[in-house]
């Protein structure tokens, strides 16, 4: 939200390094959508849509769309190589039984030991989990795209959460347009600093302490 | 329903159909985003005026995509759902204290539909164990030492679902992700309502096709084709 074209294709673009050949991964809706233009095409990837589509393909031609051919997000998509479709109930079953590599999804909190919040600001905004808790707790990898603060300038990435929980302890990696930070068992470790932030910048709108590891630019 | 449909001819107008659904009614709904919400049944729905109904779905659609217009012109006092967010009238409509909305995680949601179709007592998840929001009211199993929360099956008095094909019988295929919920939900209505892009002789369909098996299925409709604009579709 409020981020602009660049600066979101830049999150996505350092999100889909983390995709490896071989993974079956779910993209969430806004930013997590782009991911999937930033995988090189020699990676073979399984992409899956909870709605019910495992192995989606390159975004339609303009005009070309099904209608009916969608993710989860209701936007069209086409079948790749090797693509299946079934019903909701099975696309969770693969969430359930874990078969999911890495999730990559959206949040208005994540805290310093990986909880995340990203369903619900109490008597503002309700519009439920849908399919966020049960990618969250089940996937082997949890990656988060978002703002590092709040359209009130605050820290999204705090001590703990003040929102309520999605799940608890599930995040594996955080990218925004400032840095990508790791969650540990010892705490958050800042890996990457994006141009043209600081180290300090992070940490000043970061509540939660930051261990950093190395001040790589990107 | 036995005594007005023929079990080897489903096929009914959507008027019939109609006849069929009352105020103050149960109905689960197909669908997924919009996309396989049966179009003809809704706006059917609405012609007719039905209202303080109870829905059961996946979401809440788009404000006029799909269910999302029968929320957002007030005829539903009930939804049971995975999310609203895509449908802020719905959401409007919760903070006024107009709609009554139960989450469920969506998959826990498919599972209980599932469940209700199927003939289960209940179902055993482990997703949400130690979410407040999710635990809320419900009863803890411990099966061989891990813990689980026990969900209810859904019913309803009428399932609608949008499928592809359907022969006479009501066999049913689907259209690629417009599958989603549709099979789930074809099992779990008292009188189960499929309306189809085209309605073809029974035994004109592969049994290797066939989705829901149409034992499940008590009408079939002709689809007069989706009546909105998608999001992702130009102004």
């Amino acid at each position: 939200m409020g981020l602009g074209r660049e600066i979101r294709e830049q999150i996505a673009r350092r999100a889909a390094k983390e995709i490896k050949a071989g993974m079956v991964v779910n993209l969430g809706i806004g930013i997590p959508t782009l991911v999937a233009d930033f995988v090189p095409s020699s990676v073979a990837v399984m992409f899956h849509a909870e709605n019910g589509v495992l192995g989606t393909g390159p975004s339609p031609v303009k005009g070309q769309e099904n209608p009916n051919l969608c993710n989860a997000g209701g936007f069209p998509i086409t079948a790749g190589v090797g693509a299946s479709y079934f019903d909701s109930a099975t696309a969770f079953a693969i969430i359930r039984r874990g078969k999911l590599d890495m999730t990559i999804m959206g949040a208005l909190q994540v805290s310093k030991s990986g909880d995340l919040a990203n369903w619900i600001v109490p008597g503002k905004r309700v519009p439920g989990m849908g399919g966020a808790l049960e990618l969250a707790e089940k996937a082997k990898r949890v990656i988060i795209l978002m703002n590092h603060t709040d359209k009130y300038g605050e820290p999204k990435i705090v001590n703990e959460c003040s929102l309520p929980l999605t799940a608890r302890g599930c995040v594996d990696l955080i990218i925004t347009e400032m840095a990508v930070i790791e969650v540990t068992s010892l705490g958050l470790v800042l890996k990457e600093v994006f141009k043209p932030f600081t180290v300090e910048q992070v940490m000043a709108l970061t509540e939660a302490q930051l261990t950093v590891e190395s001040t790589e630019r990107s | 329903m036995a005594n007005t449909v023929n079990a080897l001819n489903k096929k009914i107008t959507l008027e019939q159909a109609l006849s069929y659904m009352e105020d103050g009614m149960t109905i689960m709904f197909g669908g997924f985003g919009g996309v396989g919400n049966p179009p003809s049944l809704i706006e059917g729905m609405l012609q007719k005026g039905l209202k303080n109904l109870t829905l059961i779905g996946n979401d809440a659609g788009f404000p006029h995509i799909g269910v999302g217009k029968l929320v957002s012109e007030g005829r539903v006092k009930k939804l049971i759902a995975s999310h609203i967010g895509s449908n802020p009238v719905a959401g409007k409509l919760m903070t006024e204290g107009k709609l009554e909305v139960e989450f469920s995680p969506q998959g826990t949601l498919a599972e209980r539909i599932r469940a209700g179709g199927v003939g289960l007592g209940g179902i055993l998840v482990d997703s949400g164990i130690g979410n407040p929001f999710v635990e809320k009211g419900k009863e803890k199993v411990i099966v061989n030492g891990k813990t689980f929360l026990l969900e209810t099956p859904l019913t309803a008095d009428i399932a609608i679902v949008c499928g592809h094909t359907a022969d006479h019988f009501g066999n049913l295929t689907y259209n690629t992700s417009a599958r989603n919920t549709n099979p789930l939900v074809s099992m779990a209505g008292r009188v189960t309502i499929a309306e189809v892009d085209q309605i073809v002789e029974t035994g004109a369909l592969s049994p290797e096709e066939i989705v829901t098996p149409g034992v499940f299925v008590n009408a079939v409709v002709q689809s007069e084709g989706v009546n909105w604009k998608w999001a992702w579709e130009e102004k």
